[in-house]
């Protein structure tokens, strides 16, 4: 379903991202884990179509689709979806407004009538219990005030509305108390089909306890070093980077 | 119609030399198709016109107020009250679910003659309609209030509306009673030609009374508009007073208004001052707080694009221990579109206690758009809770995307911030009705289907 090639990506016109190449099927988990500022978050930015970042060169194509020639809000109706490392607060917006503009929106993409309001109170209803989300959060304004964790809950809680074909985590887990990220990892694997895929961006193997990938990637200096199964992430959980930026720096 | 316009003399005189000649060949007439209590004040008011002129931008108060340009307009004047061709109760019909108001018109200048049988049941007391006539029915009541607050006024726009208006609304609620239903005003700009209007509205809550008004503001014809009205506002101790302005008029009107309040003690008075669309205009809103224990909330808002110029010159003045006052304005300014704010706080030097917030936050929607905001705080009491607080900015990138991320268009992401941004101040509108309204209307204007006037769009 994605296909990314030789990615090349720039912010302020300083290279983050140094060719950069993944390959994603329907139904697979991919962890991607590596150093801080290896660039991670900018890789999950890209593909959601931040325009603060340059791609200067490779390609991105998801279901055949050149993803980069897409505006970030159509890449999100053709089934991306990012839970943001750091959500945004946006104060005035209710939650229930923020969440039926956005479900409409996808709707219409797809030639669906909106959703009565009704139905999408039903569905708002459903899809909170699957993360466990406080009403009144729902009633608030779109993480204005909420906590870190509540935060990356509400992440979730929206990937279960806007249901993604490929949705990308980053670091949904830190900041979350033991309870909840159980909570929020089961929601994550209740919504997996063989249809859909996940990128999940992490630093703790203990994630990947409950949310179990088919590959584990390591991200170092704007590329991906290392491939291996869930093995490596116990790995790198026990030894660290060092050895990985050695077998880098070696190969040049 | 053209019968009903006296065209100015020294037609094409540019500024106030045309109106100072017009005012004294024309005196006898504008005080004969006036009243005595108008009438009083009515040559000191002139004088003092003749020797201030129109307000320029030299004068540190009036710097973002330019009427240069609006005054190079020829505009008629309806000195000799010619009745205007037009029922208003029939034209407009009011839709705003379930606000159920008392409804009044002033056409131009003139308090329309009241024929609604919604207004027949007013509670028993209340005195609502054309300062006119009801300064002839009830000379003293008129006496006791009229141009207390105007005439101490140092300003040309005020001094030009008292030498020139020649009626407006009034309303007077007696002691303890309470009015079930908001009153609405609607002011109707209706010409075939360039027209100017002077009114000046008395409205006077006695002790313990409660009234809520809400003021639209509009333009019926395609022709140039000025209007400078001032009205005056009396709030008895323990009273309460909601005053909501919505303004709605075309790009070639020119809406002067000067709004002053006088708060006796233990009174609450919140005015909410609307600019969904406009010409220029200039709002001077002065509250003075002459009792213990009051509360005033004071909030406004504008919505400008094009070239749209909107002034709300603001003072709030602490004159006795004990008050609360709030001030709470915001912007959003696209296209070439300018805005200005001042927000006066004044606390008197046994004034304590006095706690007074002021926020102004503006948003610029485009590189041309211009915001000019400015705090000016004189304290002069050393216990006190004062603190202001102004921002200029754009729209958050980062929010804007966050929603682009769920799939919101850029458009949509916009209009919802935009919104979320002004939702403050349509929050402080108290009358549920309204406020579905107002929130419709904006929604509306900010998505641009009200790019221009339609008419009142409160009644129509
Ligand atoms: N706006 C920016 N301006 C300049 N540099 C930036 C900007 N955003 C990111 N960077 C830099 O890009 C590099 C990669 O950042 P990125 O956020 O992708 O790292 P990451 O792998 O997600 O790290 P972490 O594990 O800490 O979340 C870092 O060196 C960071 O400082
Ligand atoms: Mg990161």
């Amino acid at each position: 379903m994605l296909e990314i090639k030789d990615l090349h990506a720039n912010i302020n016109g300083k290279e983050i991202l140094k060719g950069l190449s993944l390959t994603v099927r329907p139904g697979e988990i991919h962890a991607i884990m590596g150093p801080n500022g290896a660039g991670k978050s900018t890789l999950a930015s890209v593909l959601s179509g931040n325009q603060a970042f340059e791609v200067t060169h490779g390609s991105v194509s998801f279901y055949g689709k050149d993803l980069l020639e897409l505006s970030p809000e159509d890449r999100s109706r053709e089934g991306i979806f990012l839970s943001f490392q750091y959500p945004i607060e946006i104060p005035g917006v209710s939650m229930v407004n923020f969440m039926r503009t956005a479900v409409n929106e996808h709707r219409k993409y797809k030639n669906l009538e909106p959703l009565s309001a009704t139905d999408f109170l039903r569905i708002m209803r459903q899809k909170k219990e699957l993360v466990e989300m406080d009403n009144k959060l729902a009633n608030r304004s779109v993480n204005e005030g909420f906590s870190g964790g509540e935060k990356k809950r509400n992440e979730i809680f929206q990937m279960a509305m806007l249901d993604p074909r490929l949705s990308i985590l980053d670091e949904t887990d830190s900041g979350l108390d033991i309870d909840a990220l159980r909570i929020v990892a089961n929601g994550v694997n209740k919504l997996k089909t063989s249809e859909n895929a996940s990128i999940v961006i992490t630093h703790y193997q203990r994630l990947l306890d409950y949310i179990v990938p088919d590959f584990v990637h390591v991200l170092y200096d704007g590329r991906i070093v290392k491939t291996g199964g869930k093995e490596l992430a116990l790995e790198l959980e026990d030894k660290g980077y060092d050895w990985i930026k050695k077998e880098v720096e070696e190969a040049i | 119609m053209d019968e009903s316009i006296s065209k100015k003399p020294t037609s094409g005189v540019v500024g106030e030399a045309s109106y100072i000649e017009l005012y004294k060949q024309h005196h006898e007439s504008i005080k004969m198709h006036s009243t005595e209590v108008m009438n009083n004040i009515r040559d000191d008011a002139f004088a003092q016109f003749e020797h201030l002129g129109f307000p320029t931008v030299a004068l540190e108060n009036y710097k973002y107020t330019d009427l240069k340009t609006a005054l190079t307009i020829d505009y008629g004047l309806n000195i000799n009250r010619i009745p205007i061709p037009v029922n208003p109760y029939e034209v407009f019909t009011c839709d705003v679910p379930g606000i159920h108001s008392y409804l009044y018109f002033v056409v131009n200048d003139a308090f329309y003659p009241v024929n609604d049988a919604r207004n027949n049941v007013l509670p028993e007391g209340v005195i609502i309609g054309s300062l006119n006539k009801v300064a002839e029915q009830h000379p003293e009541l008129v006496k006791q209030y009229f141009g207390n607050l105007s005439s101490t006024k140092n300003d040309g726009l005020v001094a030009f509306n008292g030498a020139f208006a020649q009626d407006g609304f009034f309303m007077y609620i007696p002691k303890n009673v309470i009015l079930d239903k908001p009153v609405q005003l609607v002011n109707i700009m209706r010409s075939d030609v360039d027209f100017m209007a002077n009114s000046h509205n008395l409205i006077i809550l006695e002790e313990g009374a409660k009234a809520q008004l809400l003021v639209c503001d509009h333009t019926v014809d395609d022709v140039h508009f000025l209007s400078n009205r001032v009205t005056e506002v009396f709030v008895g101790e323990n009273a309460i007073y909601e005053h909501y302005k919505l303004e709605n008029m075309h790009v070639k009107t020119t809406n002067l208004a000067t709004l002053l309040i006088n708060q006796k003690a233990s009174s609450n008075v919140l005015a909410n001052v609307i600019t969904l669309h406009n010409g220029l205009t200039r709002n001077t809103i002065e509250i003075d707080l002459n009792g213990e224990n009051c509360e005033t909330l004071l909030c406004g808002m504008v919505i400008g694009d094009k070239n749209q110029q909107v002034d709300n010159f603001t003072s709030i003045i602490h004159n006795k221990p004990n008050c609360n006052s709030r001030e709470l304005f915001k912007y959003v300014l696209d296209d070439m579109s300018k805005g200005a704010f001042t927000g006066k706080l004044y606390v008197a030097k046994d004034a304590q206690k006095t706690a007074a917030f002021q926020t102004n936050k503006n948003i610029l929607l485009s590189k041309t758009a211009k915001m000019r905001t400015k705090p000016q705080l004189e304290i002069y009491a050393d216990d006190v809770k004062c603190s202001h607080g102004a921002t200029i900015g754009q729209l958050d990138e980062k929010a804007k995307f966050y929603m682009q991320s769920r799939g919101i268009s850029e458009k949509e992401a916009r209009l919802l911030l935009m919104y979320a941004f002004t939702s403050d101040v349509i929050d402080n509108i108290r009358i549920e009705a309204l406020q579905d309204r107002i929130k419709m209307l904006v929604e509306k204007r900010l998505r641009g289907e009200l790019s221009k006037c339609e008419g009142c769009v409160i009644c129509q």
